[in-house]
C-alpha cells in the first residue's frame, strides 16, 4: 500500500462522519429548524451503537441502534421547539449536554472494551484493482450510504414534490401553512431524519473509526458538522466537498507532522479550524449567495395562529 | 473571623483524623487524571489500587476519584479525600503537582505521594518508573522484526519522560540495527483514540511496519492489528485489542509499590522519597513475547533479564545527539538527573523535537 | 388526546417564579429515579449531592470558588443572549484574557506592585474583549454565524495556550514540564482568610449587580432587549443591531478574559495547558439557568456549582459516576426550557381538534 493510497483511505474514513451528521442537519435546517444538539445525537448514536454491537456481536445491530438512539434524541428537541416552543438555540445546546452526559453513563460499564467492527465491503474483482480497488471498491457499507444518501437528498430537495414543500416550509411558514401543508408535522419529519443521519455519524465512529466506545468520543465533529451546513450553503453537493475538505486538512496535518516537518504540531492541528472559518467568511461573505440559499425562516418557532 | 473558625473546623478535622487512625483502618485515596475504563495509565493505576485492597483488606480501605482535570479542580479533590480522612493519597499525574503541595502543607499529618513529579515536602514524596527500560526491550523488537526498517511513534507531549521513551526505543533498535528510523507524530493528547488511529494510519502509509506510542488509548493497537503491521501495548496488556499484532506491552505494575507505601504509613516507618524504580523492582512489567519467533523472544527476555540484574542500562554511552555532539561517552551511563531534564534526540530520529 | 397551546394575553407573573421551581423539583425526582435505578438510596443520594455541598465551611468556600468565574462569564453571556448575539466562545475569551494577563508575571517577572494586580486584571479584560471582537467582526462584516466561529476560536485559543506553555513561556526551572513560572505576592489574586475564595468572586457579584442596573434601566439596556426580540422595531427606532453585536461581544469577551485571569491567577497560580474544566460552556447553561436576568444568574451559578461539587462528592462517597451531574444539567435545562413556555402559554389536552378547512 503506498503512502497516497493510505492517506486517501485515512481521509475518506476521517470524512464520513461529517458527510453523514452534515447531510441531516442540512435537510432539518431546510424546514426552518436549527438543531445544534448535532454532537449530543452523534454521541448517543455513538454509544448505543457500541453497546448494541458489542452485546448482540452484530456490527449490523449496531448500525440500527445508532439510527434509533439519534432519532429518540432528536424528538426529544422537536417536541420542545415544535410543540412547547422553546428557544430553539438554547434547547439544541441542552441536546448537546444531555447526550454527552447520558452517554458517558450509559458507556461506562462499556469502557475499554474491544468493540465489534464493521467489515469493509470487498467486491469481488473490482476491489483487486491496485490503487483505486480498495479506494473505490472496498469501503465499508457505511461510506457508500453516506454517498448515496447525498445524492439522495439533493434529488428529493430539487426534483421533487417533498423537496418542494421541505422548502416551502423553510421559507416562509405563514404561507406553506396557508396552502394547507403541515408545517409542524414536515418539521417533526426532517428533524427526526436529521437524527437518523446523526446518529449513524455516531455509530460509524464507535464502529468502524475506533472501535471502542471512549466518552466524548465525537471530539466536536458535530460542530463542524454544523459548520458544514453553512459552508454548504444548504447544497447537498457542497457538503459533500466540505466534509472532504476538512477531512483533508485533518489528516494532512498529521501527514505532515509524520514527514518530520519542523510546524509546530499546535498549528497543523487548528488548521482545520481556522480553514473552517475561513470557509465561512467566505461563503457568507458573498450575500447574495446566502441570501438566495438561507432558508428565510430558519431559528424561528411556528405558532400558527390559534 | 473566618480565619479562625476555619483553623477551629481544620484543627478538630485534624484532630479526629489522627485519633480515627488509631481505631480504624487506614484510608488510602487516588486521584486519578482519567477514567479508570482508558485500559492505560489509569486503569493501571487503579489495578495497583485493587492489588493493595485484596493484600491489606484487613487494615486498609481504598477511595478513588477519577478524571480529575489538572488544574484548580484537582485542589479541590485531593483536599475532598483529605477531609474524608484519608491517611495515604496517592495523585497519579504530572499536572497535580502543586495542588498536592498545597493540600499537603493544610493536611500535614497526611502523607501523599506525587506521580511522575519532582517536588517533594516534609509529607510528600514522589515516585515514577523506568518505563525507557521497557522501551530499549521494544527498540530491539522492533528492529528484529521490522520489514522496512521503520518504526512509527505515537507520542503525546515532548516532555522528558517521553522523550526518554523515544530515545530508549532507538537505541535500543540500533544495537540491532544501526540504521534503524523511527518517525514521530505528536497528537497533543494523552487520550485521544480518534487521533491516534489516524497517526497510525498515516505513519502505516509512510513505511512504518512497527508501531508504538506514549498516548493511552487502544485505537493504535486496533489499526495495527487490522492492518497487519505489529505494535506494542502502553501502559497495560493490550492483547485483547491486537491478537495477531500485540509483540509486548509495557505494564505500569504500581502494586508493589502501594503496598510497600502503605504498610510503611501502617507501621510509622513512612519518609518521603524520590522512588524511580523499574524492572529489577518489578514497577515495569513486560507482556509475555508473543507473534514473534522463538529467536526473537529469547533475545527479549535476555536483555529483560540483563536491565533487571543491573548488568545493562539502555543509556549508556556512547551516545550521540541528533546534532552529532557526543552526550555520553563509552563506559558511561546517563545520570538520573540528565534522564528527568531530556530535552534532545537522539541521532537516528526522523525530525526535530518541538521545543 | 392532543397537546395544546393557548396563548396567554399577558404573561403570567406566577409562572415566572414557579417555572424554575417546578423545573428544579421535576429535575430532583427525575435524579432520584436515576438513583433508585442504579440501586441506590435515592434520598442519601439526593442529600449528598444537593444539601452536603452547603453544610461545611470548606464546601461553600468551595461552592464559591466554583461559582465565581461561572457568574462573571454567565452574566455577560446573559446580556448577549438576550440580544440574540449567540457568544458560544466564551471558553475561548477566558483562554486569551488568561494568556494577556499572565504575560506580566513573565515577562516582569520580578515586579511586585498593587499596580501589578490591577494590570493583570485590565489585561485579562483586554485579551478577552480582543478575542472577542474577531467573531464580532466577522459577524458585522462578512454576515459569518457567530456561533460556528467564535466556537472555532476556543479550540484554536487553546491550542495557541498550549503551544506557549509547552514552548516560550514554559518555566525554564520546571524540568521541561509544560507549565509557567508560578506567580507571585502581588501577581497573586488575593484571598479571603486562608481559603481559596478570591475576588473574583466580588468581582462577579458587582459586574451581576451593574448589568441588572444597565439591562433594567438604562437605554443601552432597552435597546439590547428590542434588537433581541424585535429587530426591525429596533431598525425603526434607531438602534443599531451592529452596534448591539459589537457592544454585547466586547463586553462579555471582557467578562470572560477577566474570569480566566481570576482562574490562572487564582486556584491555579500559574499557566498550565488546562486552565478551565469548561467554565465558558457551562456558563451558557448558567446564563439560561438564572432566565437571561443577571441577578437569576448568581443564582444559577450557585446552583451548578453545587451540582458539580455534589457530583465529586457523590463519586467519592457512592462510587456513582460524575457524569450523572452532567446528565442532570442537561435535564434542567431542558426542563426549565420547557417551563418557560407555562409563562407564555397555557397548556390543554383537547380531545379532539377541529381541522381547519
Amino acid at each position: 500500500m503506498s503512502a497516497v493510497e493510505a492517506v486517501i483511505l485515512t481521509i475518506i474514513t476521517a470524512s464520513t462522519p461529517l458527510l453523514l451528521a452534515a447531510v441531516g442537519e442540512l435537510v432539518t435546517e431546510r424546514s426552518g429548524v436549527l438543531n445544534l444538539g448535532v454532537e449530543g445525537m452523534m454521541i448517543m448514536g455513538a454509544v448505543c451503537g457500541f453497546v448494541a454491537a458489542h452485546v448482540t456481536g452484530s456490527a449490523a445491530v449496531g448500525i440500527l441502534a445508532g439510527l434509533i438512539a439519534g432519532i429518540a434524541m432528536s424528538l426529544i428537541f422537536a417536541f420542545l421547539t415544535q410543540t412547547l416552543m422553546t428557544s430553539q438555540v438554547a434547547t439544541g445546546l441542552a441536546l448537546t449536554l444531555l447526550g454527552l452526559g447520558l452517554s458517558g453513563l450509559i458507556g461506562e460499564s462499556f469502557t475499554g472494551q474491544p468493540g465489534v467492527k464493521l467489515a469493509a465491503l470487498t467486491i469481488p474483482v473490482l476491489s483487486g484493482i491496485p490503487f483505486l480497488g480498495p479506494i473505490l471498491f472496498g469501503q465499508d457499507i457505511l461510506v457508500y450510504l453516506s454517498l448515496a444518501l447525498t445524492a439522495a437528498v439533493a434529488y428529493v430537495l430539487f426534483r421533487t414534490r417533498t423537496g418542494l414543500i421541505i422548502s416551502a416550509v423553510g421559507g416562509n411558514h405563514h404561507s406553506a401553512h396557508a396552502l394547507g401543508y403541515n408545517v409542524i408535522g414536515v418539521r417533526y419529519a426532517c428533524i427526526a431524519f436529521g437524527g437518523a443521519c446523526s446518529g449513524l455519524a455516531g455509530a460509524y465512529l464507535s464502529l468502524v473509526y475506533t472501535p471502542q466506545w471512549i466518552e466524548n468520543m465525537s471530539a466536536g465533529r458535530g460542530w463542524v458538522a454544523l459548520a458544514l451546513v453553512v459552508f454548504a450553503t444548504w447544497i447537498p453537493k457542497r457538503v459533500l466537498i466540505g466534509a472532504y475538505l476538512f477531512g483533508t486538512v485533518w489528516i494532512m496535518g498529521l501527514y505532515v507532522q509524520a514527514l518530520g516537518v519542523a510546524i509546530p504540531s499546535q498549528l497543523l492541528s487548528s488548521l482545520p479550524y481556522l480553514v473552517t472559518i475561513a470557509a465561512l467568511i467566505i461563503i457568507s461573505g458573498n450575500r447574495t449567495i446566502t441570501k438566495v440559499n438561507t432558508p428565510a425562516c430558519i431559528g424561528q418557532p411556528f405558532a400558527p395562529e390559534r | 473571623m473566618r480565619n479562625i473558625i476555619g483553623s477551629i473546623v481544620i484543627g478538630l478535622a485534624i484532630t479526629i483524623a489522627g485519633t480515627a487512625h488509631a481505631a480504624d483502618k487506614l484510608k488510602v485515596g487516588f486521584i486519578y487524571v482519567g477514567p479508570i475504563g482508558d485500559h492505560g495509565w489509569s486503569y493501571q493505576h487503579d489495578q495497583g489500587r485493587l492489588a493493595l485492597e485484596k493484600e491489606l483488606g484487613d487494615k486498609v480501605e481504598t477511595v478513588f476519584v477519577e478524571k480529575v482535570a489538572e488544574g484548580p479542580d484537582a485542589e479541590r479533590a485531593i483536599t475532598r479525600l483529605a477531609r474524608q480522612k484519608a491517611g495515604l493519597i496517592f495523585t497519579t499525574s504530572f499536572g497535580f503537582m502543586n495542588p498536592t503541595l498545597k493540600v499537603a502543607k493544610k493536611f500535614p499529618k497526611v502523607k501523599f505521594e506525587h506521580a511522575t513529579g519532582f517536588k517533594r515536602s516534609k509529607n510528600v514524596g514522589t515516585y515514577n518508573a523506568r518505563f525507557y527500560e521497557g522501551r530499549y526491550i521494544n527498540g530491539k523488537i522492533a528492529a528484529k522484526m521490522s520489514k522496512s526498517g521503520v518504526a512509527g511513534y505515537i507520542a503525546s507531549f515532548p516532555i522528558p519522560e517521553v522523550v526518554m521513551g523515544i530515545n530508549a526505543f532507538i537505541l535500543g533498535a540500533q544495537t540491532v540495527n544501526p540504521d534503524f528510523k523511527l518517525k514521530v507524530v505528536w497528537v497533543n493528547s494523552w487520550f485521544d483514540p480518534g487521533k491516534e488511529a489516524d497517526a497510525a494510519k498515516v505513519l502505516i502509509g509512510q513505511g512504518a511496519d512497527i508501531l508504538t506510542q506514549h498516548t493511552d488509548s487502544t485505537a493504535a493497537m486496533q489499526i495495527a492489528d487490522e492492518k497487519g503491521v505489529h505494535a506494542f501495548g502502553q501502559a497495560s496488556d493490550m492483547i485483547k485489542f491486537g491478537p495477531k499484532a500485540q509483540l509486548t506491552a509495557i505494564i505500569n505494575n504500581w502494586a508493589p509499590y502501594y503496598i510497600e507505601r502503605a504498610k510503611a504509613v501502617l507501621n510509622g516507618t513512612w519518609k518521603s522519597v524520590g522512588s524511580w524504580k523499574g524492572l529489577t523492582a518489578g514497577t515495569v512489567k513486560m507482556a509475555a513475547y508473543t507473534n514473534m519467533p522463538a529467536g526473537v523472544s529469547k533475545m527479549a527476555a535476555e536483555t529483560e533479564a540483563k536491565i533487571s540484574s543491573g548488568e545493562l542500562h539502555p543509556f549508556q554511552g556512547p551516545i550521540y545527539k541528533q546534532d552529532g555532539s557526543l552526550a555520553v561517552p563509552a563506559g558511561k551511563t546517563l545520570g538520573d538527573g540528565p534522564l528527568l531534564g531530556m530535552n534532545w534526540y537522539v541521532k537516528g530520529v526522523d525530525g526535530k523535537l518541538p521545543k | 388526546m392532543m397537546l395544546v397551546l393557548e396563548r396567554r394575553a399577558a404573561q403570567s407573573m406566577a409562572m415566572t417564579f414557579l417555572s424554575p421551581a417546578l423545573a428544579i423539583a421535576i429535575t430532583v425526582v427525575i435524579g432520584g429515579v436515576i438513583f433508585t435505578s442504579l440501586g441506590l438510596d435515592p434520598l442519601k443520594a439526593l442529600y449528598i449531592y444537593f444539601i452536603e455541598p452547603v453544610t461545611s465551611l470548606w464546601s461553600i468556600e468551595e461552592v464559591i470558588v466554583k461559582a465565581a468565574p461561572l457568574v462573571l462569564i454567565g452574566v455577560g453571556l446573559s446580556v448577549c443572549f438576550t440580544a440574540n448575539v449567540w457568544n458560544i466562545g466564551a471558553e475561548g475569551q477566558l483562554t486569551i484574557g488568561a494568556l494577556f494577563g499572565a504575560v506580566i508575571p513573565i515577562y516582569f517577572t520580578g515586579w511586585q506592585s498593587p499596580l501589578v494586580l490591577l494590570l493583570m486584571l485590565v489585561l485579562g479584560a483586554l485579551g478577552g474583549a480582543l478575542f472577542a471582537a474577531i467573531p464580532a467582526f466577522l459577524k458585522t462584516r462578512f454576515n459569518a454565524n457567530e456561533i460556528l466561529t467564535s466556537l472555532m476560536l476556543v479550540y484554536v485559543a487553546q491550542l495557541l495556550l498550549d503551544w506557549l506553555v509547552r514552548g516560550p513561556w514554559r518555566d525554564p526551572q520546571g524540568y521541561n514540564f509544560p507549565q509557567s513560572v508560578p506567580f507571585e505576592g502581588w501577581q497573586l489574586l488575593p484571598v479571603l482568610g486562608e481559603g481559596r475564595v478570591h475576588i473574583g468572586a466580588f468581582l462577579a457579584v458587582i459586574a451581576a449587580l451593574v448589568l441588572f442596573f444597565m439591562m433594567d434601566r438604562s437605554l443601552r439596556g432597552f435597546e439590547i432587549r428590542v434588537v433581541g426580540r424585535a429587530p426591525r422595531a429596533g431598525a425603526f427606532a434607531g438602534f443599531a443591531e451592529k452596534r448591539v453585536i459589537w457592544f454585547c461581544f466586547l463586553l462579555s469577551g471582557a467578562l470572560a478574559g477577566l474570569a480566566g485571569l481570576c482562574e490562572v491567577a487564582g486556584p491555579s497560580g500559574q499557566l498550565q495547558p488546562n486552565i478551565s474544566p469548561g467554565y465558558g460552556f457551562t456558563a451558557i447553561i448558567v446564563a439560561f439557568l438564572g432566565r437571561l436576568n443577571p441577578i437569576g444568574v448568581i443564582f444559577a451559578g450557585i446552583l451548578l456549582a453545587i451540582s458539580y461539587l455534589g457530583g465529586e462528592a457523590v463519586q467519592v462517597e457512592l462510587g456513582i459516576s460524575d457524569k450523572t451531574a452532567q446528565v442532570f444539567q442537561g435535564i434542567l435545562l431542558f426542563l426549565i426550557l420547557a417551563c418557560d413556555t407555562l409563562i407564555h402559554y397555557r397548556v390543554r389536552f383537547a380531545s379532539a381538534v377541529v381541522k381547519q378547512a
